[in-house]
């Protein structure tokens, strides 16, 4: 059976994602499991083994899937940003720009991209992870479900930012100061249970809290938050992502003058 | 293809760039009408800024306009943008070439992007790199080669989904003279194939090699818009250069006054022309004051002069 033209596309943009994230392996996929083993043997296991099991599990237990979850984030935030961003520096966007390709398929393409890697990084964690602990898996669909949203909604993020940035410098800007503080506060290391009361509703208003406990839910049954708030909140996020990418491709924000 | 429908047709195309913290905008194209029919040779000409690539980018979609319409092969590129796309090939100004991509993966890669798998698009990119001499370079990553192969590269990207029209921003920038040559039979063997060219070119020698129509662009606007052969008999008059094989006195210069000669060196002499003069008459007088001609050559391209006067008025 014949694709058609705009599959056709899609799956070129995907190739071409894989070949360059699999190139540069040693800068992709390596550097968050060495990250997450660190966390692993420092966080997990050697001041780990010194705390009170959480929500009655132990400590590396308990971090785990937030770990995970963070690798997942950073993965398919960096790959899309940085791949778009590079795409623009280098001006081989025109290459798609002026073929026929129909906007939807180029960002589908950037993105299945950017869940590529994060899938990938998220499955090589959990294995690295599995040396340090065992990890149970409480809900399959819900472990799933979390990590595919997580991983589209960073990844259309990546690509909103990607458009947006001039520079190498604004790449790295929601990294710093969005991301990784809003990660760190996201209930990775804790449950937002043991924290003063304006602290744990100011915890509330950080969409993470929401991704990493539905993560942990699904491995754990364990959760600061409803389900159903979580993936509220995830896939409201996830669509308001979806219609400003669209918006910004259509109108050619960032890549025509 | 319909061969009364113009491969490219523009009408009152304008662009004003958004201009910078409440500067005023920049005006690029002040209402341009083009219309370039199906098998032409046809190129744009003007200096720096003129806005020549700004039309190619808003006809290759790469840049938005502001108002006005284009036309490729009768399909609006506002009504029906992927379909005038598909017919529409696209050779940019700049390099831009993913430089860790193998040569043959960037025309591949393209392929894909026009909806061509990659199996269907293998042997055409075969013989499109075999054409342009790039075959033994296949496997090599596009920073490892030439400027003028990188140059290369990006005609055969453009070329791989077989369009109907080719737009050319200047494609022969910064390549030598060999190579421009050689490019320059390719995309005449390309044209006789039936693919219309439009390009913009800096080279004047190049357009009046090349194409049967130009128009000369400057400040937004088509100044002159035409066949070669016309603009060039518009050209009222003739500069010759003339090299002599012994140094011309001053007595010798002083004889031939009368016409219309310049002093370039002790051994050149540029001699003006005016319709009706007549070169027999010319070396003639130079015979009769014992100067014996070397050679005899034309100042620089023809075209040059007829753009030099239109871009001065």
């Amino acid at each position: 059976m014949e694709r058609s033209p705009a599959l056709v596309g899609y799956y070129t943009i995907i190739r071409k994602e894989f070949v360059n994230m699999t190139r540069i392996w040693t800068q992709t996929l390596l550097p968050p499991v060495i990250t997450m083993s660190l966390y692993f043997a420092i966080f997990g296991t050697f001041i780990g083994s010194q705390v009170a099991p959480i929500q009655g599990q132990s400590y590396i237990q308990f971090i785990v899937p937030g770990l995970v979850m963070m690798a997942i984030i950073t993965s398919a935030y960096m790959h899309t940003v940085f791949s778009f961003f590079f795409a623009k520096f280098m001006r081989t966007i025109e290459e798609i720009l002026v073929s026929p390709m129909p906007t939807w398929a180029v960002i589908a393409g950037f993105v299945t991209g950017g869940v590529m890697r994060a899938t990938i990084v998220g499955i090589l964690v959990i294995a690295v992870s599995l040396f340090f602990t065992r990890i149970p898996v409480f809900n399959i669909g819900v472990v799933l479900g979390a990590a595919l949203i997580t991983a589209l909604l960073f990844a259309f993020i990546g690509l909103i930012n990607g458009v947006f940035a001039k520079t190498f410098d604004a790449v790295q800007i929601v990294p710093t100061f969005v991301l990784t503080p809003l990660t760190y506060l996201g209930g990775v290391f804790y449950s937002i249970d043991q924290l003063p009361e304006f602290f744990r509703m100011l915890s509330l208003f950080n969409p993470i809290l929401y991704m990493v406990n539905a993560f942990r839910y699904g491995f754990l049954g364990v959760s600061d938050v409803s389900m159903t708030l979580a993936f509220s909140v995830m896939g409201g996020l996830l669509l308001v992502s979806f219609c400003v990418t669209l918006f910004l491709f259509i109108r050619g924000v960032g890549v025509k003058s | 293809m319909n061969s009364t429908i113009p491969a490219l047709k523009i009408t009152d195309l304008k662009k004003v760039y958004a201009g910078e913290k409440g500067k005023p905008g920049t005006e690029a194209l002040k209402g341009v009408s083009l219309t370039v029919e199906q098998g032409e040779f046809f190129a744009l000409l003007g200096p720096n800024g003129a806005g020549k690539s700004t039309l190619i980018g808003i006809t290759s979609g790469l840049t938005t306009k502001s108002s006005g319409t284009v036309e490729i092969n009768g399909v609006s590129l506002d009504g029906d943008p992927d379909t005038a796309k598909a017919s529409l090939g696209v050779v940019s100004q700049e390099i831009n070439l993913n430089i860790f991509e193998r040569v043959i993966d960037i025309v591949l890669n393209e392929a894909g992007y026009y909806g061509i798998p990659r199996k269907q698009a293998l042997p055409r990119v075969e013989q499109l790199l075999k054409d342009l001499g790039l075959w033994e370079k296949r496997n090599d990553k596009a920073q490892s080669l030439s400027g003028g192969m990188k140059r290369r590269v990006l005609i055969a990207r453009a070329l791989v989904h077989e369009p109907k029209v080719l737009l050319l921003d200047e494609p022969t920038a910064g390549v030598d003279v060999e190579l421009r040559r050689t490019m320059w039979d390719f995309l005449r063997k390309l044209n006789e194939e039936g693919v219309t060219i439009v390009l913009t070119t800096h080279y004047l020698e190049e357009a009046e090699q090349l194409c049967r129509r130009v128009a000369i662009v400057n400040k937004g606007e088509i100044i002159q818009e035409g066949n070669v052969k016309e603009l060039l008999t518009s050209l009222n008059y003739v500069t010759l250069v003339v090299d002599t094989k012994d140094v011309i006195s001053t007595a010798q210069f002083e004889l031939l006054r009368h016409l219309d000669v310049k002093k370039v060196d002790e051994n050149t002499l540029e001699l003006t022309l005016a319709p009706g003069d007549s070169v027999n008459d010319a070396i003639r007088d130079f015979t009769k004051v014992g100067v014996v001609i070397a050679n005899i050559r034309n100042n620089g391209s023809r075209l040059e002069e007829v753009f030099m006067n239109l871009i001065k008025n």
